[in-house]
């Protein structure tokens, strides 16, 4: 059974958790991770913080980027501002 | 209580004054500009503690209105015109956040061609916004509904934004004495606003305004469908506790001479003495002729306007809008209204004093005339313009 509130309040914190957005992507970045060069531009420039800065005990910097794909909505800006090259927009096939 | 000459501006600056409304938010617009000026006076003396926020907008008002609102305060503006219709997407968002904000509005006609003075088009024309409506006929009704529209609005069970309309310059700028109670009588009968739904708290972290997607919609918009059908009792409580209080008694439809009239004659706003100035004239002469004048139009008092009208043959609507393909629109509510409940009352619309035409006593009558036309079987038009020159568009 369905359930509404007075005005659309949702009476809980961060919930937009719960909104997974990444089922709006026609397109999605797929990185190559022996180019990249960990300057940090596609983690900077995400709107969506949709890029991690994960772990990575074999990079000298420690960590590697990683697509959170639930909230990525695949605007392309990463792939956009990577200097080297190092990511590519593929079709979404679904 | 004291008896205080105001103006109809006066009147609702005054009752926003004492219904002790945190958050004014206003731009001003003629005709209704006195109110935020004289709330902005009332602040700045140190009489009223609220924050008055000089907005750049009609939009803007009405955005930091809901803000207040949804902060938990108690919030009012007024406006008038191309004010309200700039406001118009605010309107919405305002009811379906449920968030009971009352406004005064001057009506005032639209542009174009751009003119200041009064008919109904704004608020008409913001009639499916989601607010309550009532229409005031002289200044005291436009102080009164002010506040009971407050009390209406903020019930629990109705959650609704409420405007208030008084007739440009007609009322706004024409001074009448006004019963005003005491403050604390006006504390009696409109306690603080405290809402369980809508307020800010750190320690309780919500979204308001969240994103909705189709398999939920509809269902908040039943919700605000309910709200506004629970607000016709809860009007017709507020009227009866308002009347006990301070004497005077207020009803969504009220009537004169309707009882064994032929000929009924339904009205909003001040237009309704001149209506019922002639209509008392006309009895002399032996017309069956009645008023029913229309202070609560959302939601629309179906009820009331069948009980005023039951016995009549013909019901003759004056109205100062117009909704053009169609006629006015409180006939074509009036109509479904008296035809939807099986009676076969002939409804004839008759549109008035728009742009500040003066609606005269000849004009009243000539009314009454196509109206008995009706009742002895000639044929008339449903849509009557009254006091137009219909030869002067034949160059135009």
């Amino acid at each position: 059974m369905k359930s509404i509130t007075k005005g659309a309040i949702i009476y809980e914190a961060g919930s937009t958790i719960k909104n997974k957005t990444g089922d709006w992507r026609t397109f999605k970045p797929v990185i190559d991770i022996n180019k990249c060069v960990r300057c940090g531009l596609c983690w900077a420039y995400c709107p969506d913080a949709a890029i991690i800065k994960a772990d990575d005990a074999n990079a000298r910097q420690g960590w590697k980027p990683v697509v959170d794909y639930d909230f990525c909505k695949g605007c392309g800006i990463c792939a956009k501002e990577c200097p080297v090259g190092a990511i590519e927009m593929v079709k979404e096939e679904k | 209580m004291a008896k205080i000459v105001l103006k109809g501006n006066g009147a609702v600056a005054l009752a926003i004054k004492m219904a002790r409304v945190d958050v004014v938010a206003a731009y001003p617009i003629t005709p209704s500009t006195f109110i935020p000026e004289k709330i902005s006076e009332y602040v700045a003396n140190g009489e009223m503690d609220a924050e008055f926020i000089p907005v750049e907008s009609e939009h803007s008002a009405m955005s930091a209105c809901i803000g207040a609102s949804a902060a938990g305060l108690r919030a009012a503006t007024a406006t008038s015109s191309q004010g309200l219709e700039l406001m118009h997407e605010m309107l919405f968002i305002a009811s379906g956040m449920r968030l009971p904000i009352v406004m005064g509005v001057a009506n005032r006609a639209l542009s174009a061609p751009i003119n200041i003075w009064c008919d109904h088009q704004d608020t008409i024309s913001a009639r499916d916004t989601g607010w309550i409506q009532f229409y005031a006929e002289n200044n005291q009704e436009a102080f009164d509904l002010m506040l009971i529209a407050f009390r209406v609005a903020e019930d629990e069970r109705v959650l609704l934004p409420a405007m208030v309309g008084l007739d440009a310059f007609i009322l706004t700028h024409t001074f009448e004495p006004v019963d005003v109670p005491e403050q604390r009588e006006v504390d009696d009968f409109l306690p603080p606003y405290r809402p369980k739904h809508a307020y800010l708290d750190p320690e309780r972290p919500i979204t308001q305004g969240s994103f909705v997607y189709p398999e939920y919609y509809m269902e908040f918009k039943y919700g605000q469908w309910i709200a506004m059908e629970s607000a016709r009792d809860v009007i017709d409580e507020v009227f009866a506790d308002f009347a006990s209080r301070f004497g005077r008694k207020y009803e969504k439809v009220s009537t004169f001479m309707c009882d064994d009239a032929e000929i009924v004659l339904i009205t909003m706003g001040s237009l309704s003495g001149t209506v019922r100035h002639v209509v008392r004239e006309l009895r002399n002469e032996g017309i069956k002729v009645g008023v029913a004048k229309i202070t609560v139009f959302r939601p629309f008092p179906h009820k009331e306007i069948i009980r005023a009208v039951k016995n009549a043959k013909v019901v003759g609507v004056l109205e100062k809008n117009v909704s053009f393909g169609f006629g006015g629109a409180v006939y074509g509510e009036v109509l479904a209204t008296v035809h939807g409940e099986g009676l076969d009352t002939k409804v004839l619309d008759f549109i008035v004093g728009l742009g500040g035409r003066d609606v005269r006593v000849e004009d009243v009558k000539e009314v009454v005339k196509i109206c008995s036309d009706a009742l002895q079987g000639k044929a008339v038009d449903k849509i009557n313009w009254i006091n137009v020159d219909k030869e002067a568009v034949k160059n135009a």
